[in-house]
């Protein structure tokens, strides 16, 4: 595993000199998609509740940022870790509201969440700046740094996602992790064994919530912008994709789907510059019949049909035929009928 | 207070139009489990159909009907097609197939018809009426009745007829229905072709009061989702009574409480729906299940 | 730390280090401006082509059809114009990134009906401090003219929405000093403006706005807010939305019984919305109905049967957007804008540059748009960034819009730098 992370590593940092500048640009998003869709993974993937509401944690995010940076002129890198507090908190609290709520509910109590953005954005506007939206100064390299604006920002992102995955393996690595899946695989048992599903839960809401923030400010930064429009519920949308055509139960399947969300529009424009969405959309849904588990899980498929020994068990990833189900099947809720 | 009877029943005129949306959210989630995403675009596009045996001269009440058996075998034929590969699929992966749905058969309908937006005519004849000083119109009556009616004919369907008992069998146990001979496979994609002719149905009811454009119903299918959970998902009385609960209290919310103004509108009723929740976590109409954890 | 992390770790601090060693910057621009060569001329655009805006991307398409015409009669000035159109689906982030795209790979000469405020306020520092020419974007927003000094590569095209709500306040003013109006807007910057210009134009009688509604765009009906602007007591109304909740609003009103004297922005005017608002809340839903228009409206069949301009605008939609509904707006204000912006480089000759361009663009004075209302001038100055101030008012009679009196100019109206 580890070489393939020092291959990962070795391509983020070398390809900004193999391609394009405005590559280089669209891979800052990239990156943002990245860590933001790496929370959906841990949340949805591993514990298994849905969350159609992460764009509204990326506008928590994007917004602290762009608030602080704009109004009371502060230095990006102290803004944005205190946009990875706010969201954290707010995804505490979002949390234990969805404590009480499983599966379809919980989809639209967070795509409520989603849809309502845009227009809290807007109410607020001394805060946000209404509709007019703000703008933000483009991010220049600090003194003795030989890389121009763009190039510096593609680093950083990419060393904070590079950081938060990291973390984000050491943290689901040991007993929480195990604690997710279990309260996902069986939860009566988790309990019995005393896994405390109050903590767990709230707590990955909380981690997924302070990751969509940081991506978000990632996701503000480059643009030199931020307004409601940005932020609508088709992000969110946009994020779940990402992870599940990414591959929901591996943190690479959080790479892939970051690149997929940010290519496969400009893909379909390339096939059909009328009517993109209808490409697009056929796209999704031939992807999901042919890789039902994802980009990741379908490769890994391969690779374990090549390979007659069961695969090294991998730091993040459970095996792929075993992709944890996200959503409590039916039939075990309407058991008591 | 004569506004306030006017906004309760622009509420219900309103709400009426959710509540035929949700029903066919019902249908598909009592089917399958899972929301389907494409289920507004599947309406919409079903109802150009519609006005486009219109434009060619077809009576209205005809090219409802018409329209109406098209949307089920549309639905059936979908179901078989797109879904019926990822049905063992993990439930997430049937959503992203329902927003592909959603994504292209917009973008289908925009390519084929354009976005300017138009008018469809009422099945109903247009003469505003009046109540007590409170104005409305036939169409919106109609809405409410004709979703009455489906819900009572689904109704009907699911609970007195072997057809429908199958239908719920092979949803609840479909290993057990397999066992009695149930073509779980086919009941599924009758499921899928119910939730399209009421999605026709709806969308053909929509269309005159918001008018017809490939966007018509994304709209509409946020507070669908909404009235069907808050009426309970898998409860088709639910569905119905959630719309027409949704629809007065975002208008008397809008109008009345000043800070929520109409921007708030949504959030808020979607607030009060999260907290219906939180206290009757399956809706008002849904059956409590235990899970003990 | 484990040794597997740590070595990770290693890997990524060394990456790191070699990075900054090594180092390079973006090559400044060459000296001759790029996306010109002696055959083609490159602009770059974005529309959006999916999500809710999708409509508006016609105007892209009609664009697109216009370029083609002109490229078959030979291009301008014998350079043939490649328009590089994308879709960034109504989002600042997707477009900043097409942008940046345009420009530093396609290598565009200017950047060309960018659509939507947001979309555009957005990629206008990047496009000013790199001196790209950002011209003719297509949104009435009034930033546009009245930023010009802090952003001079930028200018818009349409009539600002301010000067036309200051025509209707003005009108108002004219006809019923004693009236009480009510509005019912689109609530984001496009609305917002629009109450700004009304406000202005009644000036210290703003005091007859009784009551003001907005919607959002993702409200299924505007039922609700007909119902309180009617219980305002309001006898004027002023629609100041999108075309369906604009034709919403006409058919609500006339099924609640209420009959105000109605303004109608111009952006909803197109005779199919009208027809349609006919058909579902009968005549008496639009007769009488006030708005202003500036171009020609494309399914005005009776009207514009002998139009040289319509005659030549059917003739390229027939030709290279065949499958396309002739009578959808989008497509003409597509094609006349792009004669504007053709007209520009033709007066720029032979020897382009972006320079050259922008001061055409900021002295012009095109009186032979094919497409515009007859009368209406395209006129700018170097103080004066709104290129579009004249309008006529018309009134809803039975099947059509009846122009009533002249041509009005809103250039004192329009915000000019303050």
């Amino acid at each position: 595993m580890l070489t393939r992370v020092a291959i990962a590593v070795a391509v983020i940092a070398i390809v900004p000199w193999v391609v394009p500048s405005f590559l280089v640009f669209d891979l800052i998003y990239v990156a943002s998609y990245a860590i933001a869709i790496l929370g959906l993974i841990i949340l949805t993937g591993m514990n298994g509740q849905i969350s159609l509401g992460h764009g509204a944690f990326m506008a928590l995010g994007g917004y602290v940022v762009a608030v602080l940076a704009h109004t009371a002129g502060w230095p990006y890198w102290l803004c944005v870790p205190l946009a990875a507090v706010a969201s954290g908190l707010a995804g505490l609290l979002i949390g234990l509201v969805a404590l009480r709520l499983a599966g379809v509910y919980l989809a639209l109590a967070t795509f409520s969440l989603a849809v309502a953005t845009p227009s809290f954005l807007k109410h607020y506007k001394s805060i946000t700046g209404g509709f007019g939206g703000m703008s933000l100064q483009p991010v220049q390299a600090p003194a003795g740094v030989p890389l121009d604006g763009q190039h510096w920002l593609y680093y950083v992102a990419w060393a904070v996602a590079g950081i938060l995955f990291l973390l984000s393996a050491l943290l689901v690595r040991g007993q929480f992790g195990r604690a997710l899946r279990a309260l996902l695989d069986n939860p009566i048992a988790a309990v019995s064994f005393g896994v405390n599903p109050y903590f767990y839960k709230t707590a990955a809401f909380g981690w997924s919530a302070v990751l969509a923030g940081i991506a978000g400010g990632f996701y503000a930064i480059p643009t030199a912008y931020v307004s409601p429009d940005t932020f609508t519920s088709a992000l969110s949308i946009t994020l779940l994709i990402g992870a599940v055509l990414g591959g929901i139960s591996t943190f690479w399947g959080a790479l892939v789907g970051g690149i997929v969300v940010e290519f496969l529009p400009l893909v379909a424009q390339q096939i059909n510059a009328a009517a993109p969405s209808v490409v697009y959309g056929v796209a999704l849904i031939l992807v999901m019949m042919f890789l039902p588990d994802g980009i990741v899980g379908g490769l890994l498929r391969l690779v374990h049909r090549f390979r007659r020994a069961p695969p090294q068990p991998v730091l993040e990833s459970s095996t792929p035929s075993a992709a944890p189900v996200a959503v409590p099947s039916r039939a075990s809720s309407a058991v008591e009928e | 207070m004569h506004d306030l009877a006017q906004q309760i029943v622009s509420g219900l005129a309103q709400g009426s139009i959710f509540a035929s949306l949700a029903l066919a959210l019902v249908l598909i989630y009592r089917a399958m489990g899972i929301i389907n995403f494409a289920q507004g675009e599947l309406a919409m596009f079903t109802t150009y159909i519609a006005w486009q045996l219109v434009q060619m001269g077809v009576p209205i009440w005809i090219a409802f009907a018409l329209t109406v058996m098209a949307a089920f075998a549309g639905g059936v034929a979908l179901e078989r097609v797109v879904i019926r590969p990822v049905e063992r699929a993990n439930q997430l992966t049937v959503v992203i197939v329902t927003l592909g749905l959603f994504i292209s058969i917009n973008g289908l309908a925009g390519w084929f018809w354009g976005y300017i937006v138009k008018a469809f005519p009422t099945p109903f004849p247009t003469t505003p009426l009046q109540i007590g000083g409170v104005a409305f119109s036939a169409q919106d009556v109609g809405v409410i009745v004709v979703s009455v009616v489906t819900l009572g004919l689904i109704s009907v369907f699911f609970q007195k007829t072997k057809l429908g008992l199958a239908m719920r069998a092979a949803a609840l146990y479909p290993e057990q229905s397999r066992v009695l001979g149930i073509r779980v496979g086919w009941m599924l994609a009758l499921g899928w072709g119910l939730a399209s002719a009421v999605g026709a149905i709806s969308g053909i009811m929509i269309a005159p009061v918001v008018f017809l454009d490939p966007n018509m119903m994304q709209s509409v299918l946020v507070y669908a989702f909404a009235a069907a959970v808050l009426g309970g998902i898998e409860s088709p009385i639910g569905a119905v009574v959630g719309g027409l609960v949704l629809g007065v209290v975002i208008n008397l919310l809008g109008t009345y409480v000043d800070w929520i103004g109409n921007e708030l509108r949504l959030a808020a009723a979607l607030a009060i729906i999260v907290v219906v929740l939180l206290v009757r976590p399956a809706g008002l109409f849904g059956r409590v299940t235990v899970q003990r954890v | 730390m484990t040794s597997p992390l740590r070595k990770a770790a290693a890997g990524i601090v060394a990456a790191a280090f070699t990075l900054t060693v090594t180092g390079s910057t973006i090559a400044p621009a060459s000296a001759a401006d790029p996306g010109v060569s002696d055959t083609e001329i490159v602009l770059g655009g974005t529309h959006p082509y999916s999500g809710p805006a999708s409509a508006y991307g016609n105007i892209g398409k009609g664009i697109g059809a216009y370029f083609s015409y002109i490229n078959d009669k030979g291009g301008v000035n014998g350079r043939k114009i490649r328009y590089i159109d994308k879709d960034d689906g109504y989002s600042p982030p997707q477009a900043v990134q097409l942008v940046h795209q345009m420009v530093e790979q396609d290598k565009v000469f200017a950047i060309f009906d960018t659509l939507g405020t947001a979309v555009n306020t957005a990629i206008r520092p990047y496009l000013n401090q790199l001196g790209v020419p950002h011209m003719f974007v297509a949104t009435g927003a009034s930033t546009w003219g009245h930023d010009y000094q802090k952003f001079p590569w930028t200018i818009g095209w349409q009539p600002d929405y301010q000067a036309e709500a200051i025509l209707y306040a003005q009108d108002v003013l004219q006809t019923n000093p004693k009236a009480k109006i009510g509005v019912l807007y689109q609530n984001d910057d496009y609305g917002e403006d629009y109450n700004a210009g009304l406000k202005r134009g009644l000036g210290k009688h703003s005091d007859m706005i009784v009551k003001m509604a907005s919607y959002e765009t993702s409200d299924p009906s505007v039922g609700s807010q007909i119902s309180t602007l009617k219980a305002s007591g309001a006898d004027t109304f002023m629609i100041f939305a999108t075309p369906k909740f604009a034709i919403q609003a006409l058919v609500l009103a006339a099924q609640q019984s209420w009959h105000p004297k109605i303004y109608l922005n111009n952006v909803s005017n197109a005779i199919p919305y009208m027809n349609a608002a006919a058909k579902a809340g009968g005549q008496v839903a639009v007769n009488g109905v006030i708005t202003t228009i500036y171009l020609k409206d494309p399914a005005n069949h009776a009207r514009y049967a002998g139009d040289a301009g319509m005659k030549l605008y059917n003739e390229i939609m027939t030709k290279y957007l065949p499958s396309a509904d002739k009578d959808d707006g989008n497509y003409l204000y597509g094609v006349s804008i792009a004669y504007t912006m053709c007209d520009v480089l033709r007066r720029a000759g032979k020897d382009l540059t972006r320079k050259k361009v922008m001061d055409i663009a900021t002295n012009l004075n095109e009186r032979d748009n094919p497409w515009a209302y007859p009368g209406v001038v395209i006129r700018t100055s170097p103080n004066f960034r709104y290129p579009i101030t004249q309008m006529i008012a018309a009134k809803w009679l039975g099947t059509d819009w009846s122009p009533s009196g002249l041509l009005v100019d809103t250039r004192s109206m329009s915000m000019a730098e303050k």
